[in-house]
């Protein structure tokens, strides 16, 4: 008998490097390399949906940010979509043009967190350090555009809570430019890097025929060369008057799932440079009705939004009362963490776990609600 | 080796090692926060009303209201602060948004280290009265949860008024109701301040969920002269409404009125369970407000309850005083013909003392209530008053309200600043005459309802404030001018409102064809026996009574501009509800015993 017949089983988790948050998985291995995988979720289920079942609408808005912590306004944007669809309440241009900024800036955060990830689950300690200390610079602009750093609680039904504060386009410029700066050193340190393409380059591989019927989305699908993106797709907001087109990479490999995001920081910033020049004057909320007597008409509505882990869909049904009869949250990790990765995992090896599990961007708070 | 670049290139990161760092030294250096940051609660004490829109928006359930030592309830004031749970708050700031005085606010303070876990219970303003230097996250002024704005009522114009006695407010709309309903934070401080405590918040609630029947019941639960109030009362919850401190109040009144109007026969829907009779008869001297309402509710608890009204139709200075634009009668009549559904007699044309004497009242029942009113003027007291065509609005506007006929020429001079002067001046205007309001103080101290003030001007009656009349001048035993001195406001030395001191030499003549009185009206009790006189304590015009409007002799309780001072229906309907509870725990005892 060989050592490799042998099955060990193998904990990791909840704690560990591979994601932002809480969740196992269960490996069967023999020797280093993985045979079977098995995730355990439930760490960090709030209940949220069921929450919001016994709050008032405007009540919501606080609870989903929390849905989704490193990128909390999707949810805030796609929660106030569908309420605004059910209820065909219009929004103000420049509310529609700062929620697109404020996206971008969250996509490029959210980006700069996976860029740390991605680095400390190989080792490369160095990267987590710059990426954290310049994603601040973005919350600082968070900071100052909602009041809150992490939670913004920004986007609401009608438009955003407040206009953007004095000289905030110049500020936000600043920050972008400086950004743009720095990717040339996070290319020496860590896209140009031996070890990283080495350990990236044919490593959890997602197959392109595969990666569709899987239901992946995001910048793992792309990574793939298909081009979907719902901003394309199914323009919402004001991209549609945005110029960018859609970022793919062939391959399916972590490396091609790196450089679609890698690339997507530079496009994010263009998009808000061209949001700056765009966006036109004029209110930017559009009020509704009293919140303690806010009835939304009886009706459904399910949005979508190119969140930076991929389609994050909302799925909200009104009965006519004061309080949502259901609001159900579509997040990508849920396919991308749980059934992706238990398939992705089998034949790999124990080190490239981790790897592979940022590469798919999973946020467990998000799988689990 | 193969990608040699890949190697070597990320060794530039080592010049990082000669670049100062860019993070905050904390705690050498402590963060600067942004403008709009959201850390801990400031409430401006002061500001508050204790309203608890904070505690109801707050999805955390992090505030809850409590009492706080100094700090007394008053009108408008619910005496209660917000407490909030910095362990469950998530200063989303709902509570800043929704807050409807703007007391509220976030600060940027956000360190908080203690091993106490009660520590982390904040009383805003009370705790940290410093925070009110580092307020942050204010409301903004443009950007609100809140609508400010009372949906319009609409109204007759101006011209169109003066040809008639017609309505001059037309009444809400179905969808205005609804959008005015829906601005109400269900606060209840309006309920405090309402003499009748009525169920404001939640009739209000009611019309907002189209649930109209519902709104009139609760209204019926404790004021069956609904149809009045929603006309012409004084309003005293709009005053206090929360919505009041940054916006118009919440039109309490109108909708009220609203839902009044959406039934012709508030019987049908109210179906009121009338008490099998238990004996007791009572008698109500009196067929106003206050003797309506007592009456009202004392026929549905099984008392045998006969009104007396010495005018032909009961409604008292409802009837006769207020005028038909603003009270149509057919309105009275509704509500008098379901006070007569549920049993209660009213015998109109019986003035106690001439169509029936005390005694016989006494006789035929275990208890009276008397809500008699202010009837009887107060005289000028001043040269002239006497001639032809100078006459009192009291009498004025009841010989109008009667149908009769009253020549006051085309020129007229009210006196007075009241709602009695107003409406003797409308109704005149009415009857096509050229309208002069003479008041001795300012328009801003008028005590009538600014409403009703507008609605004058609007409709050409002009005001001379600070005018006092000093002499009436007549032609051939007839009015024929008015004099008057201009006055300048000198301040009381008693700390009360200014008052207006004539200025010498600045005397005006005024060509008049009448000149109407209304400086105030007082009670006649000429009808009681004196036997009765001395043993009732009247004080100033007015019967002392008890908690329940007992009067000091047992069987005998009062109610309305008889007792209290407000001299407006809701506080006489106020009276009347009281006065049931008093009659039926004299007649019946304490139930609760």
């Amino acid at each position: 008998m060989t050592q490799v017949e042998k099955e060990t089983t193998l904990y990791l988790g909840p704690q560990h490097p591979g994601i932002t948050g809480n969740m196992m998985i269960e490996l069967k291995v023999t020797g280093d390399t993985v045979q079977r995988a098995k995730t355990h979720v439930g760490y960090l289920h709030r209940g949220f949906e069921k929450l919001m079942e016994e709050r008032l609408w405007m009540q919501c808005f606080p609870i989903v940010c929390r849905i989704c912590v490193p990128e909390p306004d999707p949810n805030e944007e796609n929660l106030a979509r569908a309420i605004e669809e059910i209820e065909g309440r219009e929004v103000p241009e420049r509310a529609q043009y700062i929620r697109v900024m404020v996206l971008e800036l969250s996509r490029i955060a959210s980006y700069f967190l996976w860029m740390g990830g991605q680095a400390g689950s190989m080792g490369l300690y160095t990267m987590p350090q710059w990426t954290v200390g310049d994603r601040d610079y973005i919350l600082d602009l968070f900071e100052e555009l909602t009041g809150g750093r992490v939670y913004h609680m920004y986007i609401w039904a009608g438009g955003v809570r407040r206009d953007l504060p004095d000289g905030f386009a110049g500020r936000v410029r600043r920050v972008l430019d400086y950004l743009e700066e720095r990717l040339t050193d996070y290319d020496r340190l860590f896209f140009q890097n031996a070890l990283f393409l080495k350990r990236s380059q044919g490593v959890g591989v997602i197959d392109k025929d595969k990666a569709m019927e899987w239901g992946v989305v995001g910048p793992p699908l792309r990574g793939c060369g298909i081009a979907h993106d719902v901003r394309k797709d199914e323009p919402y907001e004001v991209y549609d008057k945005l110029d960018f087109e859609i970022i793919t990479h062939e391959g399916g490999d972590i490396y091609a799932r790196a450089m679609v995001r890698r690339r997507e920081i530079e496009q994010s910033i263009s998009i808000i440079r061209q949001v700056l020049d765009k966006m036109p004057g004029g209110p930017v909320h559009n009020p509704g009705p009293n919140p303690l007597k806010w009835k939304l008409p009886a009706g459904e509505a399910y949005v979508r939004t190119e969140s930076a882990r991929g389609e994050f869909g909302y799925y909200v049904v009104s009965d006519g009362s004061l309080k949502p009869r259901r609001i159900h949250v579509r997040g990508p990790a849920y396919v991308h963490g749980v059934s992706l990765l238990e398939k992705m995992l089998v034949g790999a090896n124990i080190a490239d776990v981790s790897v592979i599990m940022n590469s798919l961007g999973t946020c467990p708070p998000e799988i689990e609600r | 080796m193969k990608n040699i670049k890949g190697v070597f290139l990320p060794f530039s990161a080592l010049k990082f090692l000669g670049k100062k760092p860019h993070t905050v030294r904390y705690p050498l250096e402590k963060k600067k926060t942004a403008e709009r940051y959201r850390g801990f609660h400031y409430n401006d004490i002061e500001e508050c009303i204790g309203c608890g829109t904070c505690a109801t928006i707050c999805q955390n359930e992090a505030i809850d209201m409590i009492k706080i030592d100094g700090i007394e309830p008053k009108k408008g004031d619910s005496g209660l602060r917000p407490r909030v749970d910095n362990g469950r708050c998530c200063w989303c700031g709902l509570c800043v948004e929704m807050c409807p005085t703007g007391s509220l606010s976030l600060t940027d303070q956000y360190l908080q280290t203690t091993p106490d876990p009660e520590s982390f219970l904040l009383i805003p303003g009370v705790d940290h009265p410093e925070y009110g230097e580092h307020k942050s996250f204010v409301k903004d002024d443009e950007i609100r949860l809140l609508d400010l704005q009372r949906v319009p009522m609409r109204e007759l114009d101006g011209a169109e008024r003066v040809k008639s006695f017609a309505e001059v407010v037309l009444g809400y709309m179905q969808e205005e109701a609804r959008r005015e309903a829906s601005r109400c934070v269900d606060c209840a401080i309006c309920v405090t301040a309402c003499p009748d405590h009525m169920h404001i918040p939640e009739y209000i609630a009611a019309i907002a969920d189209a649930d109209d029947e519902l709104a009139l019941k609760y209204i019926y639960d404790n004021n069956p002269l609904p149809e009045l109030c929603g006309k012409v009362c004084t309003r005293q919850c709009e005053t206090v409404c929360a919505i009041s401190h940054l916006g118009d109040p919440i039109a309490i009144r109108w909708l009220k009125r609203y839902a009044t109007e959406q039934f012709p026969d508030p019987a049908v829907i109210l179906n009121p369970k009338i008490a099998e009779p238990n004996g007791k008869k009572v008698g109500i001297v009196g067929g106003g407000p206050a003797g309506l309402s007592a009456g009202f509710y004392l026929a549905l608890r099984g008392f045998d309850v006969t009104v007396y009204e010495a005018l032909p139709k009961a409604g008292g200075m409802t009837f006769a005083g207020i005028p038909k634009y603003r009270f149509p009668e057919d309105s009275l009549d509704k509500q008098i013909s379901y006070m007569e559904k549920i049993g209660v007699k009213i015998k109109t044309n019986t003035r106690i003392g001439k169509d029936i004497s005390f005694e016989e009242l006494e006789k035929r029942h275990d208890a009276l209530f008397l809500g008699v009113g202010f009837h009887v003027p107060y005289r000028l007291g001043i040269i002239g008053e006497d001639l032809k065509n100078s006459i009192q609005a009291v009498d004025f506007l009841r010989e109008i309200n009667l149908g009769n006929k009253v020549d006051v020429g085309d020129k007229v001079v009210v006196i007075g600043g009241g709602n009695v002067a107003i409406d003797a001046a409308r109704v005149a205007r009415r009857l096509g005459a050229e309208v002069t309001i003479l008041y001795r103080r300012r328009v801003e101290d008028m005590p009538a309802d600014w409403e009703e003030i507008e609605g004058a001007e609007h409709e050409g009656v002009k005001i001379v404030p600070q005018g006092i009349p000093l002499e009436i001048i007549g032609k051939d035993g007839k009015v024929a001018a008015i004099k008057y001195g201009m006055a300048e406001m000198v301040p009381d030395p008693k700390g009360g409102r200014p008052r207006p001191k004539l200025i010498e030499g600045d005397e005006h003549t005024m060509e008049v064809t009448s000149v109407i009185g209304a400086i105030g009206q007082e009670a006649d009790y000429s009808f009681l026996p004196e036997r009765i006189k001395e043993k009732l304590e009247i004080e100033r015009g007015r019967i002392k009574v008890n908690e329940y409007k007992q009067t000091t002799i047992d069987y005998i309780f009062a109610g309305g501009d008889t007792v209290n001072r407000t001299m407006d229906a809701i506080s006489a309907i106020a009276d009347g509800v009281k006065a049931v509870e008093g009659i039926e725990r004299f007649l019946l005892g304490d139930k609760n015993k």
